[in-house]
């Protein structure tokens, strides 16, 4: 019986898994050096801030694996014998395998500042970052700051997580407002009000110069760049970003860039290795996508697409338009097609923004000036509907139909107040006016 | 990370202490709940009215000035920080002791009244002594032990229901839903029947009547002595009893057609409120493994079909015999009732039977038979009907079910089972209302395309046990029989990829492989298989 093996237990190999188990008999093993069972990384930040356990951010009972016969393995792998079909783990012990999916996730970024490697300076990645914060901070007492590095994310979370501790938080963000690299400066703005409204000491424009020991190896403080002031901390929490997991991988002949490169069929340059979810580097960007994607849905893509491949049905990953969401402390935010930060938006682009008076809630709807179309849209503090949206991006909608319609596309619980009629408003009035 | 770490436990110490308002109302409420245990150990208060409004309005301010010191200085939001590692939320020690002390209140409650101060001959003493000026001033009547704890019920709505909205406040469909709770609460359970109570006369008589009660929600709608007194009262008596047959076959089905059982368990059940807001603090306690469905299903049915074999034997045992005197004897009783099972069982079967799991159909057919079997054998061979005497019946079921399972178990485990166990394992009328949820309504929770994360925060906080994200993460819509459309899960996902809403039974369950986002030609592709 071929044996599929699967590297990472995270969404994209589970999906990939569970796919291939769906159109087939094969046996099929899953490794991982980080937990025993698939949990959801997403949710790493609740468990922190006491909304949940640890056992609730398992999507699939323990006894699913038995049942589906999927087979899981603890342990880490340390090279790969592509030629012999063997991997070698630490420890010495082998597995051979038929065919190979690398689904190994992410790493934190360090930029290399000094004093990266202290004891107190830390990711937020794995299930061991967390228990690792859990030691660096459990409450204000042994942590009576915390500084965050790199506004992103993962940033922002982190800063949510360590705020329900009263931990007070000092966040450093490279770019003169939060997320601004991706963010319309409108959007971005509201939510550099809503961190600050947490207590949270938010500077913008801000770089980190290095990180200072103290006698035990331990972080003392932080260097800024900009003024040189030295402030005061327990933690200092490194969120700029995250790059593939490719260490391990660096003499295994497997052909790595930022990732590891595979084409459209998600098939690298060795026969029967894949890779998918956030490890995977496309040889060519998909549209406006980026060609690293680290985000739940497209590992979970990559999954279902490559289990087609390998149970008989090659098939390319080729995803829909682009969406995500995420949570900034209370204000959710949604995005569907393209709407590009104010500093990167292409000539054609045009914004059109409004903004609710509580500030807690705004929409930005991206505009093609040159044929009126309708390109994206952010919503924050407001639900939206994704099949609706789609479907108007697939259709190739205007901007004016969008408006026009944006109720049917509302997705917030019943009896919630609606915006429509005001955003109508602002758009009509916005032509008025200029 | 070439190490493998095996210790999965993380411990978690969030800031504890409670802030000066939280203490402050701790203090104030264990006040009010003071006086009423003093009066418990027959220490007479002079002024019974006075300090039985103390005593009430200490416990309602205590827990508002709680809520106003847990959420005045917080931003609009969800608001769970710290659940699972607080000792009374995460079944700690103080979560036992309060379920020991709630479930001894239920013991006494329900078996040992004399101990509240119910006296056989004579007047009230102790606690239910104590609530007689307020009973006196609405009805006209002395307390009982029923009115203390209804009393007390509707406090605990009251008070809890403002924590609830201060808690949600962000979210205006909790906060409408639960001033709805809260309002038939105070109204049709508390207020309404103690001044029908006043109606009553020497020769007018209705019995205690909570209109939104339904059966086999108050089992004993039925039961000789109530139909005799609403016989008796005439016109409104008669109008009554004809309510409580009409809410159960038109009103109820049409509701839960239109807008899913949320509309009785989330927004007018009292059993339903006081899960909704004093049971909040433990809803996400429920079990959400699979066996625990399995368990539940298995359960409730029974529960259901006990209901329908005991109110049907107590009604067959004081109709009469004799067709010339009311046409509805025994034996049409008796037929119409297997008939009517028969009919309902069949159009399930026709129409819907593949949406019904292997062991449902097991246990419909089982259970169908069983019930017919023995009405047969009764015509047959004159045997008792259900083999034991509808008596023997009824105080069993009202002993098992109407006290130990939905007040001991079902309240008094509150901290350590969830909020819901009764309305989840328990109660009849859920199963019917969930029964017609799952096959013939407009209710559904939709899933938000591709977005969900698979977090867990709604399985999580899911007070029926259901895995929602089980659903969410494969894109399909939530249809459960179990669900009581709180919102919660709505509340809590922080990607907004649940809504509850009614909509058309065409597409209602979509079970899409692949979920939006990805290529359409895979859509199709495995969707179609
Ligand atoms: C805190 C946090 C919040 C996030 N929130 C969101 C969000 O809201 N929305 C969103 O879209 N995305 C979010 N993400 C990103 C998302 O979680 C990732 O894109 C996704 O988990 C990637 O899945 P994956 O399967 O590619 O890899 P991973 O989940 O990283 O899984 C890789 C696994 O492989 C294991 N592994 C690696 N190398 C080896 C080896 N040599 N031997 C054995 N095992 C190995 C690792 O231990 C790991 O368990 C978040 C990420 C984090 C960290
Ligand atoms: S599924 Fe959602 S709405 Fe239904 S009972 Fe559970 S939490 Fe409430
Ligand atoms: S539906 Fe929402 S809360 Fe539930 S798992 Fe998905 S993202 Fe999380």
């Amino acid at each position: 019986m071929e044996h599929i093996v699967i590297i990472g237990n995270g969404i994209s190999g589970v999906t990939a898994a569970r796919h291939i188990r769906k159109l087939s008999d094969k046996r099929i093993t899953i490794i991982s050096a980080e937990t025993d069972y698939f949990f959801s990384r997403t949710a790493l930040m609740y468990i922190y801030m006491g909304h949940m356990k640890y056992e609730h951010t398992k999507p699939y009972e323990d006894y699913f694996w038995k049942k589906n016969r999927i087979e899981l393995k603890r342990g880490y792998v340390h090279t790969i014998d592509h030629l012999n079909k063997q991997l070698v783990f630490t420890g010495g012990e082998t597995m051979s395998f038929d065919k190979l999916i690398l689904a190994v996730g992410s790493k934190p970024n360090k930029f290399g500042w000094p004093g990266q490697d202290l004891k107190a300076v830390q990711g937020l990645y794995s299930f061991q970052d967390l228990q690792e914060l859990e030691v660096n901070a459990p409450n204000k007492d042994v942590c009576k700051r915390a500084v965050i590095v790199g506004g992103g994310l993962i940033g922002i979370e982190l800063a949510e997580m360590l705020s329900t501790r009263n931990i007070p938080v000092t966040f450093l963000v490279r770019e003169f407002g939060f997320w601004n690299g991706v963010l319309p400066d409108g959007d971005s703005a509201m939510i550099n009000r809503h961190i600050r409204n947490h207590n949270i000491d938010l500077r913008l424009g801000t770089n980190l110069r290095e990180i200072l020991p103290d006698d035990h190896g331990r972080a003392r403080a932080v260097v800024i760049e900009e003024t040189g002031e030295e402030i005061p901390c327990d933690l200092v929490g490194l969120t700029a970003g995250v790059s593939p997991n490719i260490e391990f991988l660096k003499d295994s002949g497997i052909e790595l860039g930022r990732g590891i490169k595979v084409n459209r069929y998600l098939e690298t340059n060795i026969d029967d290795i894949y890779a998918i979810g956030d490890c995977a580097e496309q040889r060519q960007p998909i549209g406006n996508r980026k060609s690293v994607e680290a985000v739940w849905y497209t590992g979970r893509m990559m999954g279902e697409v490559v289990a087609q491949t390998i149970c008989g049905n090659r098939m390319q990953y080729n995803p829909g338009h682009w969406f995500n969401s995420a949570k900034f402390f209370d204000i959710e935010y949604q995005t569907y097609g393209w709407v590009h930060s104010t500093a990167l938006k292409p000539d054609y682009e045009s914004h059109f923004h409004w903004i609710h008076p509580d500030d807690t809630k705004c929409i930005t709807i991206a505009t093609n000036t040159t044929n009126g179309k309708f390109l994206g849209i952010n919503a924050f503090g407001i639900r939206l509907r994704h099949e609706i949206i789609d479907r108007w991006l697939t259709e190739e909608q205007s901007t004016d139909y969008v408006i026009r319609n944006l109720g049917s596309a509302n997705f917030d619980p019943e009896f919630y107040l609606r915006f429509e009629r005001s955003i109508k408003q602002a758009y009509t009035n916005q032509f008025q006016t200029n | 990370m070439d190490t493998i770490q095996r210790n999965m436990s993380l411990t978690g110490e969030p800031p504890k202490a409670l802030n000066v308002l939280q203490k402050l109302g701790t203090l104030i409420g264990m006040f009010g709940l003071t006086i009423i245990l003093m009066a418990g150990f027959n220490i007479d208060f002079p002024n019974k009215a006075l300090w039985l409004t103390i005593a009430l309005g200490s416990i309602l301010s205590g827990v508002v000035l709680f809520s106003l010191g847990a959420y005045r200085n917080k931003i609009a939001g969800i608001k769970n920080d710290g659940v699972w590692f607080k000792s009374i939320s995460n079944r700690g020690y103080l979560a036992w002791l309060m379920g020991i002390a709630l479930t001894l209140f239920y013991i006494v409650l329900y078996f040992y009244p004399a101990y509240l101060g119910l006296n056989e001959n004579g007047a009230n003493t102790g606690i239910i002594a104590l609530f007689d000026p307020l009973s006196m001033f609405l009805s006209g009547n002395p307390a009982s032990e029923w009115f203390v704890y209804g009393t007390l019920y509707t406090i605990a709505i009251f008070a809890f229901g403002i924590k609830f909205i201060w808690k949600y406040r962000n979210n205006r469909h909790e906060k409408i839903r639960t001033v709805s709770v809260m309002f038939f609460q105070l109204s049709f359970a508390f207020l309404i029947p103690e001044f029908m109570a006043r109606l009553n006369s020497e020769t007018f008589s209705l019995p205690y009547y909570d209109l939104k009660n339904i059966w086999p929600l108050n089992y004993y709608n039925f039961e000789q002595y109530r139909v005799d007194s609403f016989i008796s009262a005439g016109d409104i008596g008669l109008a009554l009893l004809i309510f409580g047959v009409v809410s159960i076959f038109v009103i109820t089905p049409i509701l839960t057609y239109k807008y899913g059982k949320r509309w009785y368990c989330s927004w007018v059940c009292g059993c339903g409120g006081l899960a909704e807001t004093a049971g909040d603090p433990f809803r996400h306690l429920s079990d959400k493994r699979m066996v625990a469905w399995k368990i539940e299903r298995w359960v409730v049915h029974s529960v259901l079909v006990f209901v329908v074999v005991m109110t049907t034997a107590v009604i067959h045992s004081y109709l009469g015999d004799d067709a010339t005197k009311y046409w509805l004897t025994r034996d049409v009783f008796l037929i119409s009732v297997a008939v009517f099972l028969t009919v309902l069982f069949a159009a399930i079967w026709i129409f819907k039977r593949e949406q019904l799991k292997k062991d449902a159909r097991y246990g419909a057919i089982g259970y169908l038979t069983i019930i017919l079997l023995l009405t047969a054998l009764h015509f047959s061979s004159g045997k008792t009907l259900f083999l034991f005497e509808a008596e023997t019946l009824r105080s069993t079921y009202g002993f098992l079910i109407g006290a130990i399972f939905s007040g001991v178990i079902g309240t008094g485990f509150y901290p350590i089972f969830g909020s819901r166990v009764w309305c989840r394992y328990g109660c009849p009328m859920a199963a019917i209302l969930g029964l017609q949820q799952r096959l013939f309504s407009r209710f559904r929770i939709t899933t938000n395309g591709g977005q969900c994360i698979s977090c867990g925060n709604c399985s999580t906080y899911c007070e029926m046990g259901i895995d929602v994200r089980a659903y969410a993460q494969k894109g399909e819509n939530i249809v459960r029989a179990s669900c009581v459309g709180c919102g919660i899960c709505s509340a809590v996902c922080p990607r907004g990829v649940l809504k509850l809403e009614n909509g058309p039974l065409e597409g209602r369950i979509d079970s899409n492989e692949i979920l939006l986002g990805n290529d359409p030609n895979l859509l199709q592709l495995i969707n179609r298989n």
